[in-house]
Parts: C-alpha cells; structure tokens; sequence
C-alpha cells in the first residue's frame, strides 16, 4: 500500500455521482465534488439541500446509496466515523457533542483510544490548541466555557488525529465577528501546512473571504462550481436558492407610537445550574419599532424569551408591561389575550410539535386568543377542526409555506418552511406585539427574506416586535434600534444607524455599557 | 449482512392497525412451541386456551366480568401514559378504591337505601383517585419517580387490604375467615341479564371507553394532553402546564381504577377478603399498550387479555398445565406488542455485503 496517487487523482478526495435515497427521496442525487490538497473548500446550499447528508456520508455517518467516494485516488468505502478518522477526515459539528460536566481533557479523551493517559491528552491537545492560536484550558469544565471556546475544543479533538481533511459544518454560526476571525486565521494555519477544509456555511461573505473554491447544492444536486472570489454575493445567491433572492424593504423613517413593551428591573435568577441570571433588565419597544437584541448564543437570550412570553412568568408584575397593563405575573395565554404573540428559537419540541399536524400546531399556540373560532361547546371545549384547518391553509398561502399533502405533520417540513409557518401562524393575528427569538436560525436564505420582511412590515403596520437574534447582518436588516445582550445584562438600545459591526462586536463580547460608551461613540449623542 | 432499521418518514398507517395483530400471531406461535415443549399437543393446547371459552354462555359472561376492570383501568392508563405519566400502580388504586368503596356496606350495613349503590361507586372512584394522588403530589413537589412510587403503593394497599380483612373489618360472625361481612342485597351490582353473572363493569368500562375516546379525539383536553405527553416544552408555549397534567390524568387513571375495584367487588365478590384482583390492574398496562393506548383499541385488548385469564382457568383442568401460563402468555404478548410497534416508526432493511464495500478491499 503506497500512497501513491494515480495521475488522474489530483485530489485528496474526489466524489462521483454520489447519491443517497431516503425512501423515495433523494437527499443527495448524484453529487460530484473534489478536493484538492490545501485547500478550502465551500459547500453552499439552503436548508435540505443536502449539505449534512453529503457531509455524514463523507464521514461515515450514513451509507451512500449509489456513487463512489475516493480517497487520494483510490475508491474507499466509509463505514463508520472511525473509519473516516483512520482515513484522515476530521469533523466538527454543528451541534457540539460535549459533556457541560466532563473537563475540556476529559471530552477529548472521550473520542480517542482508552488507552491513552489523560495527562498526556491535556499537554497534547495544550500545545496543539497554542498552536493554532486555539486557546484553551484543559482543565476547564465545558459548562465554564462559552460556545467559541467549545467549538475549538472540538476543532483541538479533530486536530489530534492528525486529519489530511477538516470538515467545519455552519462553524461561524455561534461566534462573534471576532471569534469568527480567529478562526479564520486558524484555517488558514491549516491550509499552509496542506490540509483540506470543507467549510459549510450560509455566509457568502465568508466563503468569497476564506474559500479556495465552492460547490452549490440545491435540492440534493450540485447547482455550481466556482471559485467563489470571482462571483458576487448576489451570484451565489442566485446558485444556492435558483432566484434572485428579495432584498429586505423598510422605510427609512417611521413615526413611532407609544411604548407596546416596558420592561423595568426586570432579574430573573438561573432555573438550572447550566442557565444564565437575567440581571436588572430594562428596555421600552414602541409601537412600529423593531428593538434587535444581539448577542452571542448562551448569553440569557432563552431566559429573557421566557420571561416575555410569560412562559416563565416572574415575581414582580410590574416588571413587565405589555400594552400598558402589569403582566409580569401573567402566563402566556394572559398575554396573547392582550395581543402579544411569541416564536421561540427551537422549532421541533417548543415552537410546534413534530410529529402532530399543521393545523394541530396552529392551536398549539392560539387556543386561548382565537377560542371564539377554533373551539365550540362552551366548557367542553370541542375543537373545530374545519375552522382550524381553513385558518392553516390561510397561513400556508400567506407565507408561501411548501409542503407535501394538505395538512403535514410539523416535522416533514423543512426548517424554514416549517419556521415561516411558525411566524405566519403569529403574524396572521396581527399581534400588537411581537416576540421572535432567532427568526430565522437555521433558514435558507429565501425563506430568511420572507420572514424579516413579515417582521418588518409588522412593525410598519404598528406593532412593536422585538427579535432576538445572532445573525448580525439579520440586525442591520430589520431593526430599528439595536440592544446587545451578555451574561444576562442588556445595553441601552443604540439607534440601528449608529452601530458598526465592531461595536456590536465590542458589545456582544462581554464588554458592558460603563466602558464601551468612552471608547466608541459613534452616535456622538453624548455630551463630554 | 446486516439489518438496519430506517426511520420512516412518518409513522405507517398499516403498521398500526397490523402491529397488534401480528404481535397476537406471534404469541399464539410461541405459545404453540411452549406447549410442544410441555408435551402437550399444541393444537389442542391452543384450542382449550383460546377457543373453548368462548363457546359457552356462561363462559362468556366470565368474559365480560374480567374484561370490564381491565378496559377500565386500561382506558385511564391510556390517558396517562400519553401525558407521559407513567402510572404502574393501578392495581393499589384497585385495591384502595374496593376499600373505600366498602366502606358503606361494612361499617353501616343498617343503611336500606337505593343511594347506597351510587354512593359506593363513587366513594371507590375518590378512593383509587386519592391514591393515585400521592405520587402526583410527590412527582410535582419533589420531582419523584412516579414509577417506582405507584409501584411501591401496591404492595402498601395490598398489605393494608389484608391487615383489614383479618382485623378491623373481619366478619365476627364468619369463622375467623379473612373476609368481611357478605354486602346487603342493595349494595350489590345486579346482573345484566338472567343469563350469567354478568354486571355493570362492563358497561361503565364502555361507557368510559366512549366517553374518554371522545375527549382525546375532539375536546381540547385531550390535545393537552397529547401535546404535554409529546413535548413538554411545546405544552408551556401553548400555556398548559405540565404539572396540572401530572394531577390530572394520575387521578383520572386512579379513580377508574378505583371504580373498577369497588365494581369487582360489588358485583362479582360481594365483600372484602384479602385477594380482589388476578393483577388487573397489571394486566391492564398490557391492554393499554395492545389497545394502542387508543381508549377504543382497549375494548378490543380488553376482551383478548380477559380471554387469557378463562383459557389460563381452562387449560388447567382441561389439559392439566398450570395457570401460570396465563401469565407467560400475557408476557408474551407485551413484549411482542412493543416490538411489533417499532415497525410502526421504523422500515426493516436486509443489507447483504455490498459490491462497493468488497470492491474497495481488493
């Protein structure tokens, strides 16, 4: 066995016509796609594309159906991820596989060869993480850890197998622009010493920074093959989704109305040892403003979603107003009667239930504020079905939701069909007040357009809508004001205007009001 | 070779309605080879378990008597274990709902009165409810195990059943027996028809079956509690509450469980003694899981579990094994039924050794 590659095998890893049926469905239908040595190498492509299904049969995680994989130019078959490891594939998920509990040596050890000490773990991977410009304490509990630290202790564990490839599923999604940077400096350490990279993202403008080529998936087929510093955002787009995707329209000035949301004081202690305390909140959402609150994830987003919908309702009621009435106390329905509706960040298990209905998913969340229409009998409470089903396709058609049959069950659609469902199920309302958590986490970028426009003509309409979100670009696009969030304390609101990047990014890294306000004062509002 | 299970995309329609069936056929296969072992003749075996106590009349009305406690404790538990409550202690709440609802009978048996009857029903109904409320009330305060508690309560309502049979509430006129007096005439429940002995529980267990089956189909009750039992979270974002629910369907599960005792012993025992049940409040999970914790699918179960009980009575004396094989048979049939349920969610694949698979090896 020699490593010799064949002459027609310039690549580390060549894939031919590679195709994987689920059922009927093919998630990937006859993909081609070649690395070469050293380089870095998109994989663009919406939600159920087939970017992860590719991905798991390159590493093992799934069997291909049909098709063939090369490895340095000889066909390889991948049956498990250890195999995958043998090879020289590393991968680092999107979801991390850690234990909060376990050390950062610890979680490491987890994937290696028992035998192994842990001590010599802990110094290699030391070395190894100051290496790469990776930081990190081997000792440090992962619960301790913010997700940027997290992720390159999966980055550190893939790297001590030695990988000839790295495959980066969505890594940027968590971080901050300036985690995000390291990173990239990181990958390029790794591509100097010849290693390959297949970086999967929705971020075009980081695939044109950091990428040597790209692939296009859509609906399971390659649509492209580019260098990608050759095309434009707009071309890629145009790759990834089949249509020019819709730029976001907004008025460049609204007449704000009286304040729909007053939260004052509002502290909320950690439920579980693993959440964050909220910490004297304050903030004022006014009626046709859409109040953006940054932050990275982890950072008391969940905690202060809970909080306004009254999930989680608090001691003190006049903590929260809503439309002028003290709710602090009152549960989620008490608040959609006042005209408030809530989307939560996770779409499977909270906002909807999978594997019930559409229409079942639509009373989910309006049993109570639409109890005249959807239910009859007085105390027994029959559900009209009929009722509810019309109001579904409403909704469907409102939010061009795609969808096989007339009424799914939740979890066959997909994440973004699913999620424009979840928003128009809200939306067709016309709440007076709107709570979205990371509206479009996960999306694709077509149906990402459509909702921030839904959210923004909310507002237009006069509704006051607050969006919890990571994706700054999605900030910069929707809102009128802007709040960052971090260990559970929320900034003053900044006009949308007078932020940069950097400073969102100064903000979102932990460095508070008191010391951010001397450093940077773009708004200029301050007199000194 | 090797098989993989393939998650489907959405939960075969068929497979549900032919997963019990199959889970049955497979029972009567595997209880065919026990009898073989036995050296009985299998054939036969099966024919005197599962045939012959359906060809008499007074045979049927046994039927009748044994199905109507387990469809009406199942059809609780069917509410509960879709909230995702897992009440294992029916047979206590049995247990506690015959005591409670005794109480009349045995402590004023001077009282003539036609409301005795309804009274009695009732009291065994709060009794098993009450019961099943300590592992509610533990499960919500202090996060308990609701398994391992209802569980536990059984053998404390057993032992308390006995304790009152041999003291307090023994019969001082019934030969120092562990049992209580025999119930006045107007405490008992009549028989439905001239034929057998037959009564009511039957019917109640209908009746709920009808009545629970409509909740959970129509009413918003019932999507609660389809929705908290599949995701709590998704519960608290419709504004239902979880721990409400743990109250709930326990107590709702208990009192039919209790309705079920003070039924068996009103209508079929007419007083206390130390042993009420054959373990339906057991057997009842059975009929839950076969019936597709479906209130309606467990009428169907019912009747199959009960016939187990008269064919485990019948092959004893008929083909002389013992009547433990009643309950290997109901084993089986648990076992083969949640088995069988994975081809509900999940497609069976033979994989042989695959041409690309040897083709990279050489």
């Amino acid at each position: 066995m020699s490593d010799a590659r064949g002459p027609e095998a310039g690549s580390l890893l060549k894939v031919r016509s590679l195709t994987k049926y689920f059922g009927t469905f093919a998630a990937c239908n006859g993909i081609d796609l070649s690395i070469g040595p050293g380089e870095i190498h998109a994989l663009l492509g919406e939600n159920g594309a087939g970017k992860s299904t590719l991905v798991k049969m390159l590493f093992g995680v799934l069997q291909p159906s049909e098709g063939r994989i090369f490895w340095d130019g000889r066909p390889v078959s991948i049956a498990s991820p250890g195999e995958a490891r043998t090879l020289g594939i590393g991968m680092v998920f999107q979801h991390f596989s850690l234990f909060e509990a376990l050390t950062v040596a610890e979680n490491i050890a987890l994937s290696l060869d028992p035998k192994i000490p842990l001590a010599r773990i802990a110094t290699e991977a030391e070395s190894l993480s100051k290496a790469y410009g990776l930081p990190l304490d081997p000792y440090a509990h992962v619960a301790d850890l913010s997700v940027g630290e997290r992720q390159r202790i999966e980055i550190v564990r893939a790297l001590l197998q030695n990988p000839k490839l790295i495959i980066l599923d969505e890594p940027t999604s968590v971080l901050t622009p300036q985690e995000a940077d390291k990173l990239f400096e990181t990958l390029f350490k790794l591509k100097a010493e010849g290693r390959s990279v297949l970086y999967i993202s929705h971020r075009l403008e980081e695939v044109q920074r950091i990428c040597d080529r790209a692939t296009v998936l859509r609906h399971g087929k390659v649509t492209g093959d580019c260098d990608p510093r050759q095309e434009t955002p707009a071309s890629l787009a145009r790759m990834m989704v089949g249509s020019d995707v819709a730029g976001v329209q907004r008025d460049a000035t609204t007449d704000l109305g009286p304040a729909l949301v007053e939260v004052r004081a509002l502290s909320v202690a950690a439920r579980t040892p693993f959440a964050v305390p909220l910490r004297d909140i304050a903030l004022d959402v006014r009626a046709g403003e859409v109040l953006a609150i940054a932050g990275v994830a982890g950072n008391g987003q969940g905690e202060l979603f809970d909080a306004l919908s009254g999930e989680y309702p608090v001691g003190d009621d006049e903590a929260i107003r809503l439309c002028g009435k003290a709710v602090g106390r009152t549960g989620i329905n008490g608040r959609r009667l006042l005209g408030a509706g809530f989307v939560p960040e996770e779409r499977h298990g909270h906002a909807a239930v999978s594997d019930m209905t559409l229409s079942d998913n639509l009373l989910l969340s309006r049993s109570q504020s639409d109890r005249g229409s959807f239910l009859a009998g007085g105390l027994l409470s029959v559900i009209r079905h009929d009722a509810i089903r019309a109001t579904a396709r409403r909704i469907c058609a409102a939010m061009d939701v795609r969808k096989s049959g007339e009424d799914p069950a939740a979890g066959s659609l997909s994440g973004g069909n699913l999620q424009k469902f979840i928003i128009g199920r809200e939306l067709d309302r016309k709440p007076a007040v709107l709570v979205v958590n990371q509206p479009t986490w996960g999306v694709d970028a077509g149906a990402a357009s459509r909702i921030r426009q839904a959210l923004i003509d909310l507002a237009r309409a006069g509704s006051a809508v607050i969006v919890i979100s990571q994706d700054l670009d999605e900030i910069f696009e929707v809102a009128t004001n802007i709040a960052v969030i971090s260990e559970g304390r929320l900034s003053k609101p900044y006009p949308a205007g007078d932020l940069t990047l950097e400073r969102i990014g100064l903000l979102m890294g932990g460095i508070h009001d008191s010391t951010a306000h001397s450093g940077t004062n773009a708004g200029g509002a301050h007199a000194h | 070779m090797r098989i993989e299970l393939q998650r489907r995309p959405a939960s075969s329609g068929l497979f549900s309605l032919v997963s019990p069936l199959l889970a049955l056929a497979l029972t009567l296969i595997f209880g065919a080879i026990m009898f073989q072992m036995l050296g009985k003749d299998p054939g036969h075996a099966l024919y005197s378990f599962f045939v012959e106590p359906l060809l008499e009349v007074w045979s049927l009305h046994e039927l009748a008597i044994k199905a109507g406690p387990l469809i009406l404790i199942a059809v609780g538990l069917s509410v509960c274990y879709r909230s995702n409550n897992w009440n294992i202690g029916a047979e206590g709440q049995f247990t506690i709902g015959a005591i409670t609802g005794s109480i009349l009978p045995i402590l004023v048996p001077q009282w003539h009165s036609v409301m005795v009857l309804p009274l009695m029903l009732l009291m065994g109904a709060a009794g098993g409810a009450l019961f099943a409320a300590i592992p509610a009330l533990l499960k919500t305060r202090f996060n308990t195990n609701e398994i391992l508690v209802s569980l536990m309560l059984v053998y404390i309502a057993q032992l308390f059943l006995d304790w009152l049979v041999r003291g307090p509430w023994r019969d001082p006129k019934g030969f120092n027996f562990p049992q209580s007096i025999s119930f006045a005439p107007e405490a008992v429940l009549p028989p439905l028809l001239d034929s057998g002995r037959a009564h009511a529980s039957i019917l109640f267990a209908l009746l709920a079956a009808v009545l629970v089956w409509f909740m959970m189909r129509f009413m918003l009750k019932g999507f609660e509690v389809t929705v908290l039992g599949r995701s709590e979270r998704a519960g608290r974002f419709a504004g239902f509450s979880a721990r409400r629910m743990v109250w709930f369907s326990m107590m709702l599960s208990g009192a039919f469980a209790g309705l079920a005792g003070i039924s068996e012993v009103s209508g079929s025992i007419g007083h206390l003694q130390p042993s009420i049940s054959p373990g339906y409040g057991f057997t009842a999970i059975i009929v839950a899981f076969l019936g597709r914790l479906n209130p309606v699918g467990a009428i169907a179960s019912g009747f199959v579990l009960a016939l187990t009980y008269l064919g485990g009575e019948a092959a004893q004396l008929s083909i002389g094994v013992s009547d433990k094989v009643t309950r290997v048979f109901q084993g089986l049939l648990l076992f083969f039924v949640l088995s069988c349920d994975t081809l509900i969610l999940y497609r069976v694949r033979i994989i042989f050794g695959s041409g690309r698979a040897r083709e990279a090896k050489s």
